[in-house]
């Protein structure tokens, strides 16, 4: 009985102790730290900014179960910036001088990001942002990229896709190249006029068109009418779709094709889009969802996206790039334990970041490390990666028409 | 510049002439209340684009056909266009005044959609997207042939009525002198009020055209205001097929240079050709 009643007391007395570390671990005391970003919430961009907004929520959620930073709760604010970039500007400056915010998040989309950073760099704070299209632009030393294009990505990236078309059972030999004059594809697409020029392949036909073009069918024709072995279409959102139908009403399919930054639910979705080729850092599938925290953040944000309207709740690479860079800031939060702008610059750019795209650094050009895109393709209505070998889907390989 | 071949300048001025119905179906109803009532109505914008996402939502969740969606879509569109007409008369707002009201009013209707159906990307998939004729080396896509043959329907039967009904000459006469013409029993508000009903109608009309060849997303709206102007501008004012004849001259400029030149210079050469049409033609003040 004795015995008994001592067990008791004993298991009683562990079960408060391992109750007591649990609190412990997950305790917050004192203010919350603030963090402040703007996002595109509506506008023109708000479809992709509203993945953003998504993939904040959470993953403060996540840290604060985890017990925020420091030992303190963490509150994210953001405001919409209205898929204007003036306007960012405007708001992280209010964020800084109003809100009084302890760290910056930065915005969505290449114009806001420049804007931000100019806001960031007279207050001396580090700013990480998520999708920044034109590297060479980022000239301020405390600013850091979550999206993993490498510091020459005009380069790189077309170089890629050519190696992974070399290796294909039908490597091109003619190439024709399209392209949006949108800034952050236009500079990738003569990117890639150089790159095949340097790789022997005969590029029989370069046109250019306005951001906004209405009409895709002559583009369409002459596309039919040069018959390349390969197309690069240097399209963002909505222009890979608009191409793609007006060569379908042509009866025109392209026999290998790849387009830069596609609205990735609508291609894969589209019969049109067999085949395509892409760019992504991160999809939902191995090796990729082997990274720490990879399953669960893709599992919730399936729900979130679905809850939030979103039409595509795939992974991709938005949500990743986005989801990357909240680890960046965390990481350099918990590495310094110190909010200190100048001491989290300074170890990021000495340190290498372990995130769900892959180990990150940032002591390249613009602070930009590897270029770790990788060639994606549309295979029966989804978005797998086939090249490099060891990145893609399992079992999947570059298909040729 | 390289010369094209016969099957593609044919090709790429087929597609002009398509998508110059599609300028002239838009600038049809706001050349009409431009040249008519004197409101630059940029609502007309937002109303297309509305009764598109309408047409979207009835045809891709309500399954029903795109082109039975007009038998709804045309009388709301009707309404509205009466509504905004009554807004605009009823604050007795000038021309240069409803060019920013309605500006206002576009933006509206485009937080309204993007409420409704976000701003992500649309695509209503009907039985008539995929379908096309092939005539010799050409093809002709059936959606864009269905605007085209109600552009010149409306742009025709519309021209009709404002020549040889009573109706349509009363409308003139009050665009003409709104004074006299009420002396001679005009009535003012009505006629106008059924005008403005009757543009919101083809603004529905044109939505449902949009909706069968383009994706849609809430900030395309702006996209088609600068040619659509052009074409109204080109086309003349309060002129139903003016405004037709001019999208079609437009779209077939525009194509014809994308055959034979880079598609980045089409606007140059379909604003270039505005400015000199302007310019030279007779009458001008």
């Amino acid at each position: 009985m004795r015995t008994g009643y001592r067990l008791t007391r004993w298991l009683g007395a562990a079960v408060c102790a391992f109750a007591l570390l649990a609190t412990g671990a997950h305790a917050q005391s004192g203010p919350p730290i603030r963090i402040g970003s703007t996002l595109a919430l509506t506008g023109p961009l708000a479809a992709t900014g509203l993945v953003h907004k998504v993939v904040g929520e959470i993953y403060v959620e996540q840290l604060n179960k985890r017990g925020g930073l420091l030992g303190r709760p963490v509150e994210w604010i953001v405001k919409d910036d209205q898929s204007k970039p003036d306007l960012a500007r405007t708001l992280y400056e209010q964020l800084l001088t109003v809100d009084k915010v302890d760290l910056l998040m930065g915005p969505y989309a290449t114009g806001a990001i420049l804007s931000a950073m100019g806001v960031a760099q007279r207050y001396d704070k580090v700013l990480v942002h998520h999708t920044f299209g034109i590297p060479s632009l980022a000239k301020y030393d405390k600013q850091f990229p979550a999206w993993s294009l490498g510091a020459d990505p005009g380069n790189t990236v077309p170089n890629t896709v050519l190696t992974a078309l070399a290796a294909s059972p039908k490597a091109p030999k003619t190439i024709a190249v399209v392209t949006s004059k949108f800034p952050s594809v236009h500079f990738m697409s003569l990117g890639a006029r150089e790159v095949a020029k340097k790789r022997g392949l005969t590029e029989v036909l370069f046109l250019e068109w306005d951001f906004g073009n209405l009409d895709y069918a002559p583009i369409a024709a002459r596309i039919k009418d040069a018959k390349p072995d390969f197309l690069w279409v240097g399209a963002i959102g909505l222009e890979g779709n608009q191409l793609l139908e007006a060569m379908s009403k042509i009866d025109y399919a392209p026999v290998e094709h790849f387009y830069m930054y596609p609205a990735p639910g609508p291609m894969s979705k589209s019969p049109l889009a067999k085949n395509a080729l892409s760019m992504t850092v991160f999809e939902e599938h191995p090796p990729y969802s082997n990274a720490p925290g990879a399953k669960a953040f893709i599992d919730l944000y399936h729900e979130r996206a679905a809850k939030a309207g979103i039409p595509d709740t795939n992974v991709e690479v938005q949500a990743a790039a986005s989801y990357t860079a909240w680890q960046i800031l965390e990481a350099a939060v918990r590495a310094t334990n110190s909010l200190d702008d100048a001491k989290m610059a300074a170890w990021l750019k000495a340190n290498r970041v372990d995130t769900i795209q892959g180990k990150l650094r940032f002591d390249g050009p613009s602070n930009y490390g590897d270029d770790l895109m990788r060639v994606k393709q549309v295979q029966n209505g989804r978005w797998v990666t086939v090249y490099p070998k060891e990145y893609a889907a399992p079992g999947a390989t570059l298909l040729v028409q | 510049m390289t010369f094209p071949s016969g099957t593609l300048l044919a090709q790429s001025a087929l597609s002009g002439v398509f998508i110059g119905s599609m300028y002239g179906l838009l600038g049809m109803g706001l050349g009409l209340t431009w040249g008519l009532l004197h409101v630059i109505n940029l609502a007309h914008f937002g109303l297309a684009f509305l009764a598109a996402y309408v047409c979207y939502q009835l045809a891709s969740v309500g399954g029903m056909d795109p082109l039975a969606t007009l038998a709804l879509i045309v009388p709301v569109f009707f309404a509205l266009g009466v509504a905004v007409q009554w807004l605009l008369s009823r604050f007795s707002v000038s021309p240069l005044n409803s060019l920013l009201a309605t500006f206002g009013l576009t933006a509206i209707i485009e937080a309204a959609i993007q409420y409704f159906w976000t701003a992500d990307f649309r695509k209503l998939e009907s039985v008539y997207s995929g379908q096309k004729l092939r005539v010799g080396g050409l093809f002709v896509p059936i959606p864009e042939l269905l605007t085209l043959v109600l552009a010149l329907l409306l742009g025709f039967g519309i021209w009709a009525a404002m020549r040889y009904t009573d109706l349509g000459r009363a409308l003139r006469a009050l665009a003409e002198d709104a004074p006299m013409a009420a002396a001679f029993g005009v009535n003012r508000r009505a006629h106008a009020l059924l005008l403005a009903g009757l543009c919101g109608a083809l603004a529905g009309i044109a939505g449902v055209c949009l909706a069968l060849s383009f994706t849609l997303t809430p900030a395309q709206i702006y996209a088609w205001v600068g040619v659509v102007f052009a074409a109204v501008m080109l086309g003349g004012l309060g002129s139903p097929l003016g405004p037709l004849a001019a999208g079609v001259v437009i779209g077939v400029s525009e194509a014809v240079t994308m055959a034979f030149a880079s598609p980045s210079w089409a606007p140059i050469v379909s604003f270039s050709l505005l400015i000199a049409l302007l310019l030279l033609r007779p009458g001008r003040t």
